[in-house]
């Protein structure tokens, strides 16, 4: 209890740090593309919208910083992230809800099964150190260095193209209308499916390597020798013995790679056209979408910020030696 | 009718697959009876704990037993050749008829399961018949009977002293009453004080249960106060077989007596650990 309340405590200076440096990183740009953006569309944009995206750019310069740095608090919690320039002015907020369920349901379901896939693969080879299943390795290790652009392309060019199997870009047909039908799902599935095989391919051997090592690692401990000599069985031994004490430090890459899900997979959105987070912020530095990409930042830094905390969570609920606080 | 022996090696060898191939243990033979203690003593990497671990067919490649049996003369009468056995029974063999102690107590317990579960495995695996309440029964009685305390069955290894784990590896050797427990340097990352205790707790144990004890250690001192018999190994051999006081008074080999004459006497000089004399004059 006291070591989730210490830990609770740190990311939310954490938190607060971040949010507090998007505050101040624009006051601290040269130049002004807002009020130019401002002159240039007079009349279009409503009152409000024009002092929300003020006091988040810092515009607000007749107001004290303290003042501003309050009212900037009360926008965000509010949730008025200002307007997007590039899409309509319509609200930063909504234009990133539209895109960031795209990105977390393809990557994060593709990353998620690719650590466990990786994972089981890695403790099973590693228990069988030295047989045949070592082939795997160098196989998954290939496919981790190709890069991921170049498999995408292959893949698109093989399933999609010459095969037929699947379509080779956006998250679903033109034209068919987003909801809880049949079709609507199937076709999501169908759109998904290669972006997160390329995905899945192409992380697996860090996974599978990872864990095969500290699998031999751990294989040389001695309660693992004690585990047998109590003649337990093999799958015992395996899985609460030596897996359960290799997984550890998988735990935290496997954390930092759902830190990235979000930030991290402009490549694959591009490659495949999919309407996600990267290909946004990429839509959006072209464009100077200034407070879009400052509205990207703060929910790419808040999803780092998340994935830290269940990962410390799972880490505290599998590795008691971590919940001891220290004095 | 059970006879007398409960173990008989006999031609032993283990060889270590390596380049160029290493013969840790060589044709070793020796009988252990029923409750006796018998010491092993020689110097590092002279094969007693490959040896111990060949008899419980613990050794991993590149070690291949390439030679010689174990029989394990069972209470019931049966009569295994443990260098026979397959897998599924060696498994089944283990921790119910020999159970071991090991070296480096600090890191024989697993550290992410609470010693109450590293207890209990051992009866769901061997005992699956007993249900949860007894087999948490079980698991607090040992911890009790060595003195650890029944509160610790949550605990985790890092919360509990190097003294403590030693005593649960030692309740959990006990736990399926073996006929007979290995010990391997059960007592070498120990001070002297937590030490004695812990062989005091062994002996006291071994009187009740009557379990024979292999007792693998250099400390040859300690072997001499604890042992019926000592084996002195060297270079993969036993080169020296005989009961602890006749070792002591009249070793028959070059190394024992090098052996002996290493170790000081508290009070005198190196080469006067003799306390049968001491006592004599």
């Amino acid at each position: 209890m006291r070591f989730l309340l210490s830990r609770a405590a740190f990311y939310l200076f954490t938190a607060w740090a971040a949010i507090t440096i998007n505050f101040f990183l624009p006051r601290m740009m040269k130049g002004d593309p807002i009020s130019a953006y401002l002159a240039k569309n007079q009349g279009q944009i409503s009152p409000e919208a024009i002092a929300s995206l003020r006091t988040l750019f810092g515009l607000d310069t007749e107001r004290t910083l303290l003042e501003q740095y309050i009212d900037y608090w009360g926008l965000l919690f509010s949730g008025d992230l200002g307007r997007s320039f590039s899409k309509g002015l319509a609200p930063v907020t909504e234009v990133i809800a539209s895109a960031l369920p795209w990105t977390v349901g393809l990557v994060g379901i593709a990353t998620v099964l690719s650590f466990f896939l990786g994972t089981a693969a890695g403790a099973i080879i590693g228990w069988r150190r030295g047989s045949r299943a070592d082939l795997v390795v160098p196989f998954a290790t290939f496919f981790s260095t190709v890069p991921y652009f170049w498999m995408g392309l292959i893949a698109i060019a093989f399933f999609s193209t010459a095969l037929g199997w699947f379509p080779a870009s956006h998250a679903y047909d033109k034209g068919t209308q987003p909801g809880f039908t049949w079709e609507f799902i199937s076709q999501v599935i169908a759109h998904g499916f290669l972006p997160a095989l390329t995905i899945v391919v192409s992380s697996l051997g860090g996974w599978i390597l990872g864990m095969r090592n500290m699998m031999i690692t751990v294989l040389d401990e001695d309660y693992v020798t004690v585990a047998q000599a109590k003649g337990l069985t093999t799958r015992r031994v395996l899985g609460a013995y030596a897996a359960r004490n290799a997984v550890l430090p998988q735990l935290s890459s496997f954390a930092l790679s759902l830190g990235f899900i979000v930030g991290g997979t402009l490549v694959m959105e591009l490659v495949f056209s999919y309407p996600g987070v990267g290909k946004l912020l990429l839509d959006a530095t072209t464009a100077k979408d200034y407070p879009l990409m400052q509205g990207l930042f703060l929910v790419i830094t808040l999803t780092v910020l998340v994935a830290n905390i269940l990962a410390d969570v799972a880490y505290a609920a599998l590795d008691p030696r971590t919940r001891q606080v220290e004095a | 009718m059970t006879s007398d022996i409960l173990l008989s090696v006999a031609d032993f060898s283990v060889v270590y697959d390596v380049e160029p191939p290493v013969e840790a243990v060589r044709e070793v033979s020796f009988t252990l009876r029923r409750g006796e203690i018998l010491g092993l003593a020689g110097e590092s990497g002279c094969g007693k704990t490959t040896l111990a671990y060949g008899i419980q067919r613990l050794l991993k490649p590149p070690a291949v037993i390439t030679g010689g049996s174990a029989l394990f003369h069972d209470e019931s009468g049966d009569v295994v050749d443990l260098t026979r056995l397959d897998a599924e029974q060696t498994r089944r063999f283990r921790w119910d008829k020999i159970s071991m102690v090991f070296q480096g107590a600090m890191n024989a317990l697993n550290p992410v399961l609470p010693i109450g579960a590293q207890l209990g495995d051992v009866f769901t695996t061997h005992r699956p018949d007993l249900g949860r309440r007894e087999r948490i029964e079980q698991c607090a009685a040992l911890l009790d009977l060595v003195g650890v305390g029944r509160d610790r069955l949550r605990s985790y290894a890092h919360e509990l002293s190097g003294g403590m784990r030693q005593r649960v590896m030692i309740a959990m050797a006990l736990a399926l009453k073996p006929q007979l427990m290995i010990m391997d340097e059960p007592t070498t990352a120990l001070d002297v004080l937590v030490q004695r205790e812990i062989l005091l707790q062994i002996s006291e144990l071994r009187k009740a249960f009557g379990f024979s004890v292999i007792f693998i250690t250099h400390d040859l001192p300690l072997l001499l106060e604890i042992s019926d018999r000592i084996a002195i190994m060297r270079a993969g051999r036993i080169v020296e077989l005989d009961t602890a006081s006749q070792l002591y008074r009249d070793p028959q080999h070059d190394y024992t007596r090098k052996l002996l004459a290493s170790f000081p006497s508290l009070t005198g000089e190196r080469g006067d650990f003799v306390r049968g004399e001491r006592a004599a004059s």
